[in-house]
């Protein structure tokens, strides 16, 4: 990137070669990310090292904290704070940072969590690419509540999805995460980051009504609270338990159901508006491959081979891995004979279509423990089994 | 065009990764019509390893990141030669540093090799360091469609510290103006 911009803009526009770590970076700054709190690990470690030069330049704050645990900790703490905060981590800072996550989805805290994936359990191949932690943000934390996790497979998107990812954080009031792999972490291509009037930015609503009137929970129609941060007058409660509509704990049947109910359904009655999948080749399609991450690459690979051979097969992309695109998958599964489902992983996705396609097609994962990304012939070797 | 695909390899501390990194990004940036993506091993060991990089080139998107079969194999080092070899494609190109790199008949399946004393050429620029970019010289002066002299001297203009560019130009330029005997 060029020093000249990195010195004074936020939004570095211009033409880049740069890794899918970087890319993300840029894509917080040009949102107008102004704290990231984070333990670097890799292969995410690109990610504070880039942040750790670029917020000071641009009047924000960069914290190296103990661990994890005070990462995640911190960024709830900015947020509440008034600025748009990040950490970037990947499976076992991740593993640290889930109970605290879930505080955040309970005090609908805005930030956003990059996670590189790399294979794991444990700590596993700390170097290698994995998929492993789709059900980690999913279910990782206790509780009831609907993350929002959306999963870039390419250098552009990884920019373009971070801008989203915060967009969603502040427009739903929770934390978002962003899925990377290390693959596409460590990779470089062409990233276009267009002029700064371009980037999209959603800020969190604000209250209408009086410091003496305001309520700190009570939400709009929409189901979303305005949200008034310390500073600024109003009351600022902020607690990990069952809280009424003055954020005051309140721990009875009645507030339980109201809360959770409502934090769950902001996002669930929203699926629309979140869930986001890219189609290749699905018009005229008798087989489908539903992947996401670096393993979409492979599997347009794999269908550009096959279709060279006369084999009608298509890709459903998975930007948005969590809300679950049920729908779109039921009604793939009534046009084609087959979905294959490649996955750096032992079916976590896969087990998700199954559940989808109820039963109206065949369901096959083809899986990688870990290590390498799919080879587009291991890809297109199953399907021309089938076809 | 079709998709191209070339691994750089030789030993941490060669420059691989600068190798790949000016060709992905002088392809990309400067090359109309052309995408590049750059992969690198990447490990827990650093200097004096096997260390590759994989560009691939192709006119329409990228699908897949990574290299499969080797169109060009640029190869610095013995045991990066023998780690690699086998992902030479039949009838691919190798360019060898023809001190480090002792072939056997595992290349025989290059439609032809290029071999160059890159090494001894860079240390009579002062350091052995210049290895790299007069291998890649030498890959521009032999090959049509991987990147332009013009693009990738603008790019090591851009990418190089200052006080580096003037001798990797020279070292660029010899190896462009090497010819190879066989």
């Amino acid at each position: 990137m060029s020093k000249q911009k990195q010195k004074i803009l936020e939004v570095s526009t211009g033409e880049h070669f740069t890794t899918g770590n970087h890319a993300a970076a840029e894509g917080a700054l040009a949102v107008g990310c102004k704290f990231f709190g984070g333990y670097p690990i890799t292969p995410s470690s690109e990610i504070a090292e880039h942040l750790a030069l670029r917020l000071p330049q641009l009047g924000g704050n960069f914290v190296q904290f103990e661990d994890e645990i005070a990462s995640i900790i911190g960024i709830l703490g900015a947020s509440w704070g008034g600025v748009k905060s990040m950490t970037a981590t990947s499976g076992p800072g991740y593993s640290l940072m889930v109970e605290n996550i879930g505080l955040g989805m309970m005090t609908e805290t805005p930030c956003v969590i990059i996670n590189v994936q790399r294979g794991g359990p444990s700590t596993g191949l700390p170097t290698l690419v994995g998929q492993q932690d789709i059900m980690q943000t999913k279910w990782g934390s206790h509780g009831d509540f609907e993350p929002i996790v959306l999963c870039p497979s390419s250098v552009q998107e990884c920019f373009e999805l971070a801008i989203e990812a915060f967009n969603y954080a502040e427009k739903y009031r929770l934390p978002v995460t962003l899925l990377l792999d290390e693959t596409l972490g460590h990779m470089s291509e062409r990233l276009i980051i267009p002029d700064a009037s371009k980037i999209r930015k959603v800020e969190r609503k604000k209250p209408k009504d009086s410091p003496e009137e305001h309520l700190p929970y009570k939400a709009d129609d929409d189901l979303i609270p305005p949200m008034a941060v310390a500073g600024e007058g109003y009351k600022v409660m902020v607690t990990g338990l069952t809280h009424d509509e003055r954020g005051y704990p309140n721990l009875n049947v009645e507030t339980q159901d109201k809360l959770v109910r409502r934090i769950n359904d902001k996002i669930r009655l929203n699926k629309k508006d979140i869930i986001r999948v890219e189609e290749y080749m699905l018009d005229d399609a008798e087989f489908a491959i539903i992947a996401f991450g670096s393993v979409a690459r492979a599997a347009k690979g794999s269908i550009n081979r096959a279709r060279k051979k006369g084999i009608k097969v298509g890709l459903l992309r998975l930007i948005t891995i969590w809300p679950f695109p049920d729908e779109r998958i039921e009604a793939l599964a009534e046009q084609v004979k087959k979905i294959y489902v490649p996955e750096i992983n032992y079916g976590q996705v896969t087990r998700e279509v199954e559940r989808s396609v109820h039963g109206k097609t065949e369901v096959k994962g083809i899986f990688k423990l870990g290590g390498a990304i799919h080879n587009p012939q291991e890809i297109l070797k199953e399907i021309e089994g089938d076809a | 065009m079709s998709r191209v695909e070339i691994r750089f390899a030789g030993f941490g501390g060669q420059g691989i990764g600068l190798m790949g990194r000016l060709v992905g990004e002088a392809v990309s940036l400067l090359e109309e019509g052309k995408n590049s993506v750059m992969t690198q091993s990447y490990g827990p060991e650093s200097r004096g390893g096997a260390s590759s990089t994989d560009v691939v080139i192709d006119e329409g998107e990228i699908d897949y990141p990574k290299a499969t079969e080797l169109d060009y194999f640029v190869v610095l080092s013995e045991e990066a030669y023998h780690k690699y070899i086998s992902k030479l494609k039949e009838g691919g190109i190798l360019f060898v540093e023809e001190d480090l790199v002792t072939l056997d008949e595992n290349a025989k399946k290059a439609k032809k090799i290029f071999k160059i004393p890159a090494t001894k050429i860079a240390e009579t620029l002062g350091s052995r360091l210049y290895a790299n970019i007069a291998m890649l010289g030498f890959v521009c002066a032999n090959t049509t469609d991987i990147f332009s002299e013009e693009s990738m001297l603008t790019i090591m203009k851009e990418k190089i510290k200052a006080r580096f560019v003037e001798k990797n130009l020279i070292a660029f330029q010899k190896g462009m103006e090497y010819k190879s005997d066989s």
